[in-house]
């Protein structure tokens, strides 16, 4: 057991170790030995040793509504106030758990798959910066630091798809994601708006407290709710805004492993998780119906892809349809349990093609074949996780994906809303059979390419060993409980999101009633509560959303659960196997001709070949009208702000000419007119000025004659 | 025929006129010279003329003497500038030397 | 110097510039050297003030009070407060690291760094004057070196441009000119009984006659101060000078334009419009709030559409200015302290986006974004840090950008809801031009074109570095600035808003 205190330093400690580890390689790490490849490795084991000790901790407590939180004030205007801080819970525990356990054994596979790139000491260091920022997302306990961290993983995805920048598709596939990242957030940040004016404060619990009083209800909550899960479709790419992450994969195995498999994309889950007592019935059914599409579409574009890393892409989008299905069905707990055992087993997968990508150097599909015995670790672990995702009894995926589905079930009979089970259910059936079409077409077989096949090799230990340790953890992660979620009660408990327990408050009289009670007590009626009070203080007894839940929901609603549960279970087991067989049937034994069934099925064919063409959807609407808008602003300015300015100059200039002109020929024209008659007469006169003084003489004499002609004639 | 003031006048404006013509008209230098110097006389002889006729003492005759030896004085002066103005120019011709006007 | 600090600071400058008047103009490592002397003593004083300046107080410090002309009652009367501290670091720090950044300059080296002197005494001048006309000279003041250093060391259109932004900058002067006569004929000093240019004065609604007590002729007297100011700032459609002038200027100077003198517009209206015309300030603030968020979109389209580096910086600017406008006219706590924060961090943000374009231009003599690509491998090091300030201006958290951004939207968003929803749409915009033209520069295969590009040089990254810590810093922890201010601006708010 550990002390608080020791959580929240231990806590602190984790997220500052790979932020300490970027800093070094980033700076330092071509200077160092190994260009300091062992930085990152050693300081993520140390944070992977604290998470264990934090998770063993809260293992052995098996209390969750136990929190530790510690905050200082980041920003202090006096009225104002945004704070900074740290939040440890059972939920946290397991997030630190699995983000620290994937990033560790990435960073050790990286070692050998990273192997002589000219930026290596630059690829621990993006890794390291990720993992702290996506160490910030888990630990924040409040929405303004959530959101933080939020970009700022948004940045490290950013920079670890364009590793490779120099190749156009990286180039083009980094900007797409952060830009429709950023789409997500901006309806997330207004979100975060909402909430923060209508309840001046950020911090999660407290949150919750203005949320269970009321202070933030009805329609302002529902879109509130709806900006929040536009940060979870965003970054955990729900459709629509999922095209960014097949793109994705232009960035390194390792990274694709690491952010876009386990951890990041699943942040969204997790936020949505962490924040459900904030989602409202409508929100909710927004996040179910988005989920259940996303799963079933993403599952079927899988099942036409030849690229290993794109089938695995859809097959994440799809799993993650599943965790936010199961967020919309007001099961939470499910959804973590299933981002715990998918981070496993999808990282499994990825670090298995990956060793594959790097034994044949090529990532399509039809170049592979047969490559069991050349590679026998790569193949064993890779079935596993196979057969984990596929959701086969014993298998850890199995656990976590039937209490999806049950729970999408039971909210289905509850609701009257069965499309998400539907789609979930047929999602379930795909999924094994698109899994298993790589198995067969990778490891089974003639090689097709015997070139690539004689190159081929096993991996070296560093590749091998996360592969291994992967691989048990997708066997054991769940635990072998046939009860609801297992270990996992130890560190969450359930809360039911108020599109449930709107529904009963009409529908059941009893849990209406008993709604009621607690309602007109102000919710300060059952001592559960007292976290909404002190959102602070560490709740001694259950957390109140838990309790009121229970209370709320009674016999019936067990019942319903339970009937649920068994059916899916049923139904996924026998999806599971329907799949499994399906694809030995088409892909090993190969008694279908799959070429004759894609010419019948074209049209399907090539709406699934071209991705639903969201691309190109956005390319032809969005993309155009965004870049024809700018192009318009820019004219607008060039030609009309700029003409107007620049007319006025004209005009001036104009007027200034006319006046010109004026002054030239009227106001000058009088003053040079005195002066040109004036010479003109001088010109006249100059010629009687001859300077002969014989002439003056004729003049004089002349004019003596005229006078005397004066006087005398006349 | 008694010879009377009228002749004299008659004589002595011919020769004016006669010497008004010649520095009207000549381009000589020494020409327009002597025609003032016909002019000077004309006067002399209407001074000397009327002193005969009309009485009034001895002034005409002072008169005229003075403009004898004043005649004397410019012609030096004047065929000084002359000789000045052919040395410098090369020519008496008066019109063509006229540096001043350009 | 410790008793007359902001006169050493703004008039330093000045003896420098006369010092660098008397050297032969052959000798112009001594010119420079002299430059960067008469502009770091202003620097090491704002290290000075930064530490000696008290927080706590909403009163003026540091204050130097003469009388100057008596005839007029026009006094020489300085002094700083937490709205104009952070404006009179930003222009010391951004003046020393300009004249290093101009080392290079290579034309009539002389009156370049003598104008550049006088250029940073009058912005140091605008931010500290407390005396309307005194504040007035000032801000012509700096508009003649600003015209030359244009008009001369600038680019191809730069006649063009330099003629542009003085007629554009001297007309919205005319209608401050007439407005700070009329306050200056209808407010009475309570001590003498005269007129006076007094500002504190003029703050003082009591001091007003009854004439200036109209409600139309208060409202038409904020739309003259407004429209000087709004032209500095730029505020849409107000704007094109700046284009013009940021993209023909030169670096240094593009640096000191957007990183102080638009800021002038701004801090102009905080410090001028709405204490003296609290009532018109509340009455046009939706009008503020609109303008801003129209900035903000307008800037960003027009910038995505840009093919020139210095242009599309340049209309981020006009964008950037616009959350400016929208935090100043909520009113609230965070909208107007996240308002002076956004100028501050816009002036070093900005800086180092001219500077990192400067840096290319001066090796590829060309900015046209569309002719690089792939300078990512060519020069790692000024990819890293034009990066680096690219992100900074889209507004990633964890750099200044973001801190200003985020509380000007968390003190508009009750006050102003719809227009902060749309003008949130300028977070998506920028960050995609932002990022379109770190990919058309510097993703992509490596161009063969630019093999022989030099990575950034030392004198370079001396300049840049030390904005970037800035960035960084108050960026993870922005209380530094925010406590420098926050008193005066919240007794700002207090003053207007009641």
């Amino acid at each position: 057991m550990m002390s608080d205190n020791a959580i929240l330093y231990s806590a602190l400690a984790i997220l500052g170790l790979p932020l300490l580890s970027y800093v070094l390689t980033f700076f330092f790490g071509k200077k160092l030995p190994r260009k300091g490849d062992w930085i990152g490795v050693g300081l993520m084991g140390l944070a992977e040793l604290l998470a264990i000790r934090i998770f063993i901790s809260f293992w052995k407590l098996g209390d969750p509504t136990h929190r530790v939180e510690g905050s200082f004030t980041w920003i202090d205007l006096g009225g104002f106030k945004v704070d900074a801080g740290v939040l440890v819970d059972g939920t946290t525990a397991i997030m630190l758990m699995v983000v620290c356990t994937v990033s560790f054994l990435v960073h050790l596979y990286s070692v050998g798959y990273m192997h002589g790139d000219r930026r290596y000491e630059r690829f621990f260091a993006f890794l390291g910066f990720f993992t702290f920022s996506m160490l910030g997302i888990v630990l924040s306990n409040n929405l303004f630091f959530l959101y933080v961290f939020w970009e700022l993983v948004g940045l490290a995805s950013y920079l670890l798809i364009g590793f490779f920048f120099h190749k156009h598709s990286a180039a083009n596939a980094n900007k797409k994601a952060f830009l429709t990242n950023r789409v997500g957030d901006f309806g997330f940040w207004l979100g975060i708006l909402v909430f923060f004016t209508a309840t001046g404060t950020l911090n999660y619990f407290e949150l919750f407290a203005h949320v269970h009083a009321g202070t933030i209800k009805g329609s302002l909550l529902a879109w509130a709710g709806v900006g929040l899960f536009m940060g979870c479709v965003g970054k955990s790419a729900q459709m629509p805004l999922h095209i960014w992450l097949p793109d994705a994969m232009e960035g390194p195995t390792p990274v694709s492993a690491l952010i876009h498999a386990a951890t990041m994309v699943a942040a969204g889950v997790y936020m949505v998780a962490r924040l459900a007592p904030l989602f409202g019935p409508e929100a909710g059914m927004v996040i179910l119906y988005v989920g259940a599409i996303t799963a079933f579409i993403a599952a079927t574009i899988a099942l036409v892809k030849t690229d290993i890393k794109r089938v695995l892409a859809f097959s994440t989008l799809s799993q993650l349809g599943y965790m936010v299905m199961a967020l919309g069905a007001g099961d939470s707990v499910n959804s973590m349990f299933h981002l715990t055992t998918h981070a496993m087993f999808k990282a499994l997968l990825f670090l298995g093609a990956g060793s594959v990508i790097h034994a044949v150097h090529s990532q399509e599909m039809p170049d592979m074949g047969g490559l069991r015995k050349k590679m026998p670790i790569t193949f064993v672990t890779f079935v596993v996780a196979t057969l984990a995702i596929s959701g086969v009894p014993f298998f850890a995926g199995f656990y976590s994906k039937d209490g999806i589905l049950g729970s999408t079930l039971a909210f289905g009979m509850i609701e009257g809303h069965y499309l998400p089970f539907i789609l979930g259910i047929t999602a379930a059936a795909v999924t094994p059979f698109y899994m298993f079409r790589i198995v067969f077409m990778t490891f089974f077989g003639k090689p097709r390419d015997q070139e690539k096949f004689d190159h081929a090799h096993e991996s070296g230990w560093s590749m091998t060993v996360p592969l291994m340790i992967l691989g048990a953890l997708s066997i054991c992660a769940a635990g072998w409980q046939t009860a609801d979620v297992g270990w996992f009660s130890r560190f969450m408990v359930k809360y039911d999101v108020p599109a449930i327990a709107a529904e009963f408050h009409m529908e059941g009289p009893a849990a209406a009633e008993h709604l009621d009670t607690s309602h007109t007590d102000d919710g300060h009626g059952t001592p559960a509560d007292t976290h909404a009070a002190q959102a602070d203080s560490h709740a001694p007894a259950g957390d109140a959303h838990a309790a009121t839940a229970d209370d709320g929901h009674g016999d019936a609603h067990h019942d319903v659960h339970h009937t649920a549960h068994v059916r899916a279970m049923a139904m996924s087991i026998g999806a599971a196997f329907l799949g499994i067989l399906a694809s030995w049937w088409v892909y090993h034994r190969r008694k279908v001709n799959t070429a004759a069934i894609q010419a019948r099925l074209s049209g399907v064919h090539t709406v699934l070949q071209g991705q639903y063409f969201f691309d190109e959807f956005y390319a032809a609407t969005i993309y155009r009208a965004t870049l024809w808008w700018a192009a318009m602003c820019a004219a607008f300015d060039k030609y009309v702000v700029d003409g107007i300015v620049n007319g006025t100059g004209y005009l001036t200039r104009m007027m200034s000419w006319v006046a010109g002109q004026i002054d030239r020929w009227v106001v000058d024209g009088a003053v040079n007119g005195v002066a040109a008659v004036l010479q003109g007469a001088g010109e006249g006169f100059r010629r009687l000025q001859t300077g002969r003084v014989q002439t003056y003489l004729v003049y004089a004499s002349a004019s003596v004659l005229l006078l005397v002609l004066v006087y005398r004639v006349l | 025929m008694n010879v009377g003031l009228p002749h004299f006048l008659t004589v002595s404006a011919a020769l004016f006129s006669l010497g008004l013509f010649a520095v009207m008209s000549r381009r000589n230098a020494v020409g327009i010279l002597m025609g003032v110097e016909l002019m000077l006389n004309a006067a002399s002889i209407n001074f000397v003329a009327f002193s005969r006729y009309v009485q009034h003492g001895i002034d005409g005759q002072i008169m005229s003497a003075f403009i004898i030896v004043l005649a004397a004085a410019e012609a030096a002066v004047a065929l000084a500038i002359v000789l000045a103005m052919f040395r410098n120019f090369g020519t008496v011709n008066a019109d063509t030397v006229q540096s001043l006007k350009q | 110097m410790g008793e007359h600090i902001l006169s050493w600071m703004t008039f330093f400058p000045v003896i420098g510039a006369a010092v660098i008047a008397f050297i032969p103009s052959e000798r112009k490592e001594v010119i420079k050297t002299v430059a960067a002397a008469a502009a770091a003593v202003p620097l090491i004083l704002a290290v000075k003030l930064f530490m000696e300046f008290d927080r706590a107080t909403t009163s003026f410090q540091f204050v130097e009070h003469y009388t100057w002309i008596k005839s007029f009652n026009i006094e020489y009367f300085m002094g700083i407060d937490g709205l104009s501290v952070p404006m009179v670091l930003l222009t010391a720090l951004l003046s020393f690291l300009c004249v290093i950044a101009s080392w290079n300059i290579a034309k009539a080296e002389k009156g370049y760094f003598a104008l550049f002197l006088i250029l940073e005494a009058g912005m140091m001048g605008v931010f500290c004057a407390l005396d309307f006309f005194l504040f007035y000279v000032f801000w012509e003041v700096m508009l003649l070196p600003m015209y030359f250093l244009i008009g001369i060391w600038g680019g191809p259109r730069r006649e063009y441009a330099a003629i542009k932004f003085f007629l554009y900058t001297l007309a919205g002067s005319v209608l401050m000119l007439l407005a700070m006569i009329a306050f200056y004929l209808n407010t009475t000093d309570p001590v003498t009984g005269g007129h006076t240019f007094n500002m504190l004065h003029m703050f003082d609604q009591a001091n007003h006659n009854s004439w200036l007590q109209l409600t139309n002729i208060r409202h038409l007297l904020w739309l003259g101060l407004f429209i000087g100011f709004a032209i500095k700032v730029p505020i849409f459609p107000f704007h094109t000078w700046l284009p013009d002038a940021h993209v023909e200027a030169p670096t240094a100077v593009s640096v000191i334009l957007a990183g102080v003198l638009l800021k002038m517009g701004t801090y102009g209206i905080l410090r001028i419009s709405y204490p003296m015309l609290p009532d018109a300030a509340v009455w046009f603030a939706p009008a503020l709030a609109i303008l801003g968020a129209i900035n903000i979109l307008y800037g960003a389209y027009c910038a995505m559409a840009q093919t020139d580096m210095k242009k599309l910086v340049a209309y981020s600017s006009v964008s950037h200015m616009g959350y400016v406008l929208l935090g100043m006219a909520a009113f609230t706590e965070a909208g107007i302290n996240g308002a002076v924060l956004q100028m501050f961090n816009h002036g070093t943000i900005t800086a180092m986006m001219f500077l990192c374009v400067g840096v290319i231009y001066d090796r590829a003599h060309h900015r046209e974004i569309n002719g690089f690509g792939g300078l990512g491998l060519q020069m790692p090091i000024y990819t890293s840090v034009f990066s680096f300030a690219l992100f900074a201006a889209l507004g990633l958290p964890g750099l200044s950008g973001f801190v200003g951004e985020a509380m000007i939207f968390m003190g508009v968003f009750p006050v102003y809801r719809t227009v902060a929803i749309v003008s949130a749409l300028g977070l998506i915009i920028g960050a995609a031009y932002v990022l379109w033209m770190l990919q058309r520069v510097f993703l992509g295969p490596k161009n063969d074109k630019y093999d022989d590009l030099p990575d950034i040089s030392t004198r370079e990254l001396v300049t840049l570095v030390p904005i970037g810590i800035l960035v960084l810093l108050f960026g993870v922890y922005p209380m530094p600035v925010l406590n420098l201010m926050k008193a005066s601006l919240n007794n700002l708010i207090k003053v207007v808003a009641g």
